[in-house]
């Protein structure tokens, strides 16, 4: 990844690399250097199985009192440990199998556990009594005649396969049965599905599938029809058909429905599906056609993963290459480069291993550097159809490259693996050409450098200095703006040639740490940079004053990038006018970023001013009054002055009606009657239900004010009004029907 | 000029005493109106007195929520229009309306009353 970013930067580096290199005042060149190395480091990703990985495992795998934290993580640990040949054994088997025994024996256990603790028995090897065996090969095969899930399945299978292997007999009865019952469970893809429930095909479960396949056919009595097992290994081509591939040629399974919790990456769903492969080939007579390119590709992924940080990352690899070291089908070789930074200076060699996954030799073969080409210019190959020679004192084939004549730079290298003995490619899988990518460094020779200051009118005449970079001395120049400042040099690689360098620039720095930074020009022979004070007089804030100079140049393969401090200029700029830029204030303290902020003042809408209290009570009671008035005067219009108790108490009965002023009014209608008062009930109630009715609406009205909302008041007013309607109607009417009458009378 | 003094005197004498006159010639007239339309009267002018009382605390404490300030005077005034209508209405010397009987002209005020009310409850706030 570094290197990928490297090459982009390649393309315009100096814009790039002078915005990163803005903040930095130290060593720039010596950066460069070390991502260079970085870049490096990335390429030569694929390493065979190493002591830093069996440190690794020592490291991850860490028995707390002898116990792991599951039964799980011990089968991992164990696993790891006895493939890479490190660990002790000694106590953890004390404190593990009174956990084994327990889970063995416990009947609450479900399959997972008694799986788990089976094979770890297999490894550790407790004293546990045929007996136990027994039930729990009973307990595996009840499950196997109950379930329909693979993850049981699988379970019971490989289970009865441990406790077969501990000596007691076990009887998988109707194999075929259980044969189909997995088979059934897979998918067009090649791919399996856990229960016939879900409906999603996944590759772990593949994986899975075919090794409790394999184990029903060792755990059978019976021979299996052939054609059966012919549809399995149609089924695993199908699957090595969907494998995922990178750029680099490294081979990988992955999930297609990605589930967010069950979710399994590569590595793992890789490491599932060569066991399952593994162990299927194992148990079938012939050769599973799958091409041994595949098998390169996959270990070259499992290796690409370097050493794993986590323990199911670790043991899925190192499990998985265990298998593919040890398969029937092809043993894939790996080719791999010790070290790729080869120095000029201290005469390396090209130097190549193939080995296989885990670093055991391989068979007699030869290497071949089929071409090798500059990345920078891609066609034209520099070195072609070398081949490497063998030592077999260290294990690795060499070539010289001093005579080659190659110079510094990054190259791009293609190899070829031929066998010596053609029967072996029947057993190992070479894997086509393999890429590299290696550094040549080496040391740069700096020529003919110079810098003087001249005036813009006669270039010619500069009285320049001569430069020697690696000496001490400063030089001190004087300037003002109407001259121009002119540096150049020279670069040579060790084989003589120009070379254009990732980094080179000039600084300038003022006494008050404001930085001017500039890039150099190459032309055909050398490096230049012309400053043109005139031109640069606003880019530089009219500052005047002592500069310092800084020149750095880099490269990936330079050997003696270097960050030289030159000397110092005094420049004599005119005065600023009064609208030219401030120069920018010294970049904040980075830390006081992250630190609390300005506090923000708020500024809030003065609220509206009320009126005090008093006030508005004073006037509420002045609102009040003219209905007091008013219902004085009705009074008194109707009845004459007549203010005895009677007409007391309804004025003040009726005060407390505070809205309703329609009940003054009906008192009017039936205030003609009220001395005569409806004889009959039946018009009393009405005129009484009327009056309710429509207090019951201005009850409502207030409620509404108060704290109800729009649509329970349309509601309970649809209702009350409904009520309204039809007494009002019953009381008017007879209300009409009396005094037509008394009209009629009178 | 003595004649024009006495001319002015007694046209100003004649001028109060001509308002004199109307105004009682008013009150007697309307003393003649029927009961139900004094009540009628006295309620419309209790609704604007309501609404003029609200009208000056308004000018006092200025118009904040007008919302609520324009809710009880348009009750007042819509109450008062509306009694006018009833008025005239339940008036019999009223010829367009003689057919209307007054418990139905006195129904549809309180109708329209209920529906005034319930607008301008809503709009209070």
């Amino acid at each position: 990844m570094a290197s990928r970013l490297h090459e982009g930067k390649r393309s315009d580096p100096l814009r790039h690399v002078v915005q990163r290199m803005v903040p930095n005042h130290g060593s720039i060149g010596l950066r460069a250097l070390i991502c260079a190395l970085l870049s490096i480091c990335a390429a030569a990703s694929i390493r065979p199985i190493s002591d830093a990985h069996r440190s690794a495992a020592l490291d991850l795998f860490v028995p707390s009192g002898g116990l792991f934290q599951s039964l799980e993580e011990t089968y991992e640990a164990l696993r790891t440990f006895q493939i890479l040949g490190v660990g002790n054994f000694s106590d953890i088997g004390p404190a593990t199998c009174p956990v084994i025994i327990d889970n063995l024996t416990s009947p609450a256990s479900s399959p997972k556990d008694l799986f788990d603790a089976i094979r770890v028995n297999s490894i550790l090897e407790c004293q546990i009594g045929s007996q136990t065996f027994k039930d729990v090969a009973e307990k595996f095969q009840d499950l196997i005649k109950s379930t329909d899930k693979l993850m049981n399945f699988y379970y019971s299978i490989l289970g009865l396969l441990h406790v077969k292997a501990q000596g007691v007999s076990v009887v998988l009865p109707d194999a075929e049965g259980v044969f189909y019952s997995i088979k059934a469970l897979s998918q067009n893809d090649g791919r399996w599905q856990y229960d016939s429930n879900n409906a999603e095909s996944s590759t772990c479960a593949a994986g899975i599938a075919l090794e409790a396949l394999a184990g029903v056919v060792s755990l059978a009595d019976i021979e299996l029809v052939q054609s059966k097992i012919g549809t399995i290994k149609h089924d695993i081509v199908k699957l090595f058909d969907s494998i995922n591939s990178y750029d680099d040629g490294t081979l990988y399974f992955e999930e297609k429905h990605i589930d967010g919790s069950e979710y399994k990456g590569p590595l793992a769903t890789t490491a599932s599906v060569v066991r399952g492969a593994s162990a299927f080939a194992a148990i079938v007579s012939e050769k599973l056609n799958i091409p041994g390119d595949k098998l390169v590709g996959i270990a070259k992924f499992l290796l690409s993963v370097g050493v794993p940080s986590s323990t199911k990352d670790l043991f899925n690899q190192i499990d998985s290459l265990s298998h593919i070291e040890n398969n029937r089908i092809s043993i894939p070789l790996i080719l791999s480069l010790p070290s790729t930074v080869l120095s000029l200076t201290s005469k390396d060699q090209l130097e190549v291993e193939v080995t296989t996954v885990f670093g055991s030799a391989a068979p007699p073969l030869t290497v071949n550097l089929v071409r090798a080409s500059s990345s920078d210019v891609k066609n034209n190959p520099i070195l072609e159809n070398q081949e490497l020679q063998f030592d077999t004192e260290k294990n690795v084939h060499y070539l010289d490259i001093l005579p080659l004549k190659i110079d510094i730079g990054k190259y791009t290298l293609e190899f070829e693996i031929s066998l010596h003995d053609p029967e072996n490619l029947n057993t190992y899988a070479t894997g086509g050409h393999a890429h590299s990518l290696i550094f040549l460094t080496g040391l740069v020779k700096v020529d003919k450098s110079q810098i003087g200051i001249y005036d813009t009118d006669s270039e010619s005449s500069a009285s320049m200095l001569k430069l020697d970079f690696f000496k001490d001395d400063k030089i001190s120049l004087v300037a003002n703006h109407l001259q121009k400042l002119h540096l150049s040099f020279q670069l040579f690689t060790p084989l003589g040639n120009t070379i254009k360098p990732h980094q080179a620039f000039l600084k300038l720095r003022h006494e008050s740490k404001v930085e001017h930074i500039f890039a150099l020009e190459s032309s055909s022979r050398q490096y230049k940079i012309i400053l043109d004070f005139l031109a640069l007089v606003e880019k530089f804030y009219y500052l005047s004053g002592r500069y310092d100079i800084e020149l750095a140049v880099g490269d990936a393969a330079m050997e003696n990038s270097f960050l030289h401090v030159l000397g110092y200029i005094d420049l004599d700029l005119p005065e600023p006018p009064e609208r030219a830029s401030r120069p920018p204030s010294l970049s904040v303290d980075p830390y006081a970023r992250f630190g609390p902020k300005q506090e923000i003042s708020h500024i809030f809408r003065a609220p509206e001013t009320r009126p005090p209290k008093e006030l508005s009570l004073a006037f509420l009671a002045f609102t009040l009054v003219p209905l007091g008035g008013f219902v004085i005067g009705a009074r008194v219009l109707v009845d004459g002055f007549h203010f005895d108790a009677q007409t007391k108490a309804t004025f003040i009965s009726h005060c407390f009606l505070s809205m309703s002023i329609l009940v003054s009014v009906q008192l009017l209608t039936l205030g003609v009657n009220l001395k005569s008062f409806p004889s009959s009930s039946v018009h009393a109630l009405f005129s009484l239900l009327f009056h309710a009715g429509i207090a019951a609406i201005l009850l409502l009205y207030v409620l509404f004010w108060l704290k109800l909302d729009l649509f329970t008041t349309l509601k309970v007013l649809g209702l009350i009004g409904v009520f309204l309607i039809f007494v009002g109607h019953r009381t008017l009417s007879c209300l009409a029907s009396t005094s037509a009458g008394k009209v009629k009378t009178n | 000029m003595l004649m024009f003094r006495e001319l002015e005197f007694k046209m100003a004498k004649s001028s109060t005493s001509d308002a004199q006159a109307l105004f009682r010639s008013l009150r007697s007239a309307y003393a003649a109106t029927p009961t139900n339309l004094k009540i009628i009267d006295l309620y419309v002018v209790y609704a604007i007195t309501t609404a003029v009382i609200q009208v000056v605390y308004m000018g006092i404490v200025g118009s904040f929520p007008f919302n609520s300030f324009l809710a009880g005077v348009l009750s007042c005034l819509g109450t008062a229009v509306l009694a006018v209508c009833l008025r005239i209405q339940v008036n019999k010397e009223n010829k367009e309306f003689k057919d209307l009987p007054p418990e139905r002209a006195f129904a549809d005020f309180v109708l329209c009353n209920l529906v005034l009310h319930l607008v301008v409850m809503n709009f209070l706030g």
